[in-house]
């Protein structure tokens, strides 16, 4: 299962377009296991496509809307239709609507519409599963239920899934993989753990998270900042002035004495067991701390700042 | 299905816009006086003769082959418009072409033309020595004076209806659906019929509605081109016309209300074949 990721406008849905045969590449090959599907017109892709508003057919049953996949296949190809009420029942239990097959859309939540939608796909049993934004259109409740049951749709079936967000805890909790896409280029592949401990670029970075930028030097094997040693380790061949990118939680409140940098509290809230605290420094600009839900920081309260860690570019 | 509680009527849902009284009375005032009063009138005219004298105006075989002639023709020709019509709207909306504006615009014409002048003008077009009948002609068909110019007229008048009712939902159609078809390996054919097709259904059908009232109700144009014959080309307007002229007023109005009585059925057995597709394809 690959997330694309990525800022909108970076291309996601296109890539995605491109694989089903929607939309055509100006260079480069479309590859489906080896086989070379750049030449194929979209119906014989076999690729179940999910859009992100569903695009269900409104005229026809839920039964129909899942079955019409098989009905629209060549005689000699169609299951029987003892066969199709069977598989669209299967599939039905699969998305656990089973008592649906005589509504019409319509009649159906947000949710109910794109577990239709993905039963739709796969029931032409595709060899890529792609989902534009599944869960873009829905509420953070449902959102969240509807990913942890892809999940186990994808772990039972095992189905190559192909799907695009622009959620990063969506896309790494759902992804076995993750591509990060910037303005079109592809700018990091690899498990949700590598983009995360190693991204490829301050891009990445900065798309998976909030992060705050220091300017830093780097001698060696040390980087510092304002003249002081912190734990962050430069990636080979940067040396000399560079970008050190410090995550909220790899902030810390210490004494003044030896912290990396200080400044007064402009703001804290908290959220889930943990506190947001808004520092701003003496040049006027904001850093975001994130710590444990304990003591409370009143506005106007001096404070210290120490590094724990981060990531290095040039 | 999940039952509905039934709902009691209520003459007046609660509403952010005011003036439900005043728009409500207005509105029925005015269709009152435009609309019912007339029909009424005529309706009161036709009953001096009686049931039975309705009856009698309706078998006078001249009366009854006109009124043949106004529906039938008024039928295909609607039919033929519906067809063209949905044709006409799909390469409006669908493709852009140097021009389509001014297509576009052009489509509305048979609706600001005086009906005389088109009359005129598709007489002389289809007339035997005209531009196109003398072709028609070559081929030993002659449109001008007799049923197919009257369902030439017919099919001009009523095709603004047919496009304008659809060309709206077919703007509307989500490319996404036919997209999503596509990749459930539906061959171009099958994504027409099965997934474009019939949820324009009851927009076609309000076309050719509309399209064969024009078409029965239509005299100024088709009355040039047809030449006139009874028994051949007289349709049931001009029958009225004529009865008029020769002060057989009664005459007339047993026609005009057997037009109407004819017309109401039509366009409610095509209302109801609409609010039953309307149902049957979802929509709320």
């Amino acid at each position: 299962m690959l997330g694309l990721l990525g800022p909108s406008g970076s291309g996601k849905t296109t890539l995605l377009r491109i694989i089903a045969g929607l939309d055509f590449p100006d260079r480069g090959r479309v590859l489906f296991g080896g086989d070379d599907a750049t030449g194929l017109p979209v119906q014989q892709r076999a690729v179940g496509f999910v859009f992100q508003h569903y695009a269900l057919f409104k005229h026809m049953s839920v039964a129909d809307n899942i079955a019409y996949g098989l009905n629209a296949r060549k005689r000699s190809e169609r299951p029987g239709k003892a066969e199709i009420r069977k598989r669209v029942g299967d599939l039905l239990d699969l998305i656990k609507l089973s008592g649906f097959a005589d509504r019409y859309p319509s009649q159906l939540s947000g949710g109910q519409r794109q577990r239709i939608a993905l039963a739709r796909a796969l029931a032409v049993e595709p060899r890529v599963l792609l989902l534009d934004e599944p869960f873009g259109a829905l509420d953070a409740q449902v959102r969240k239920d509807l990913r942890r049951w892809l999940r186990e749709i994808h772990d039972r079936t095992g189905q190559t899934t192909i799907f695009v967000t622009h959620d990063q805890d969506e896309a790494l909790e759902l992804s076995d993989r993750v591509a990060v896409l910037d303005k079109g280029r592809l700018e990091q592949v690899g498990t949700p753990d590598e983009v995360q401990d190693r991204p490829a670029s301050a891009t990445v970075l900065k798309f998976l998270g909030d992060s705050v930028e220091f300017e830093a030097i780097v001698e060696g094997e040390r980087v510092l900042v304002d003249g002081r040693p912190t734990p962050a380790v430069a990636p080979r061949g940067v040396i000399g002035p560079a970008r050190l990118y410090v995550r909220p939680w790899q902030l810390q409140f210490v004494d003044p004495a030896e912290a990396h940098l200080s400044g007064t509290v402009r703001a804290s809230h908290r959220s889930q067991g943990r506190q947001r605290v808004e520092v701003e420094r003496p040049d006027g600009r904001l850093v975001v701390v994130e710590d444990f839900d304990g003591d409370r920081y009143a506005a106007g309260r001096p404070v210290g700042l120490r590094i724990n860690g981060g990531y290095v570019f040039a | 299905m999940v039952a509905t509680p039934p709902r009691r009527f209520h003459f007046r849902r609660p509403s952010v816009i005011p003036g439900f009284g005043l728009t409500f009375g207005y509105a029925l005032t005015c269709l009152s006086l435009v609309v019912l009063l007339p029909l009424a009138a005529l309706v009161a005219r036709a009953s001096g003769l009686g049931l039975s004298g309705i009856w009698d105006v309706a078998r006078d075989p001249r009366v009854a082959s006109a009124l043949r002639l106004s529906f039938g023709v008024s039928l295909l020709a609607a039919l033929t418009a519906s067809v063209f019509g949905f044709v006409v709207a799909w390469v409006l909306t669908r493709y852009d072409f140097p021009g389509r504006r001014i297509v576009d615009a052009a489509v509305d014409l048979p609706f600001a033309l005086p009906t005389a002048v088109a009359g005129i003008a598709l007489a002389s077009l289809y007339a035997p020595n005209g531009l196109v009948g003398a072709q028609l002609a070559k081929v030993g068909i002659q449109a001008a004076y007799t049923p197919i110019g009257i369902f030439i007229a017919m099919v001009f008048i009523g095709l603004p209806f047919a496009v304008r009712t659809v060309q709206p939902l077919i703007a509307e159609i989500d490319k996404e659906v036919e997209e999503a078809s596509a990749t459930l390996g539906a061959k171009r054919l099958l994504t027409l019929t099965r997934v474009v097709l019939p949820p324009l259904i009851p927009a076609v059908l309000t076309g050719f509605a509309l399209a064969f009232a024009r078409g029965v109700g239509e005299y100024g144009s088709i009355i040039f081109i047809a030449g006139n014959l009874p028994f051949v080309s007289e349709i049931a307007p001009l029958l009225i016309v004529i009865k008029l002229s020769e002060f057989d007023y009664a005459g007339a109005a047993a026609i005009a209300t057997i037009m109407l009585g004819i017309s109401f059925l039509t366009l409610l057995v095509i209302n109801l074949i609409q609010a039953w597709s309307r149902r049957r394809f979802g929509y709320v």
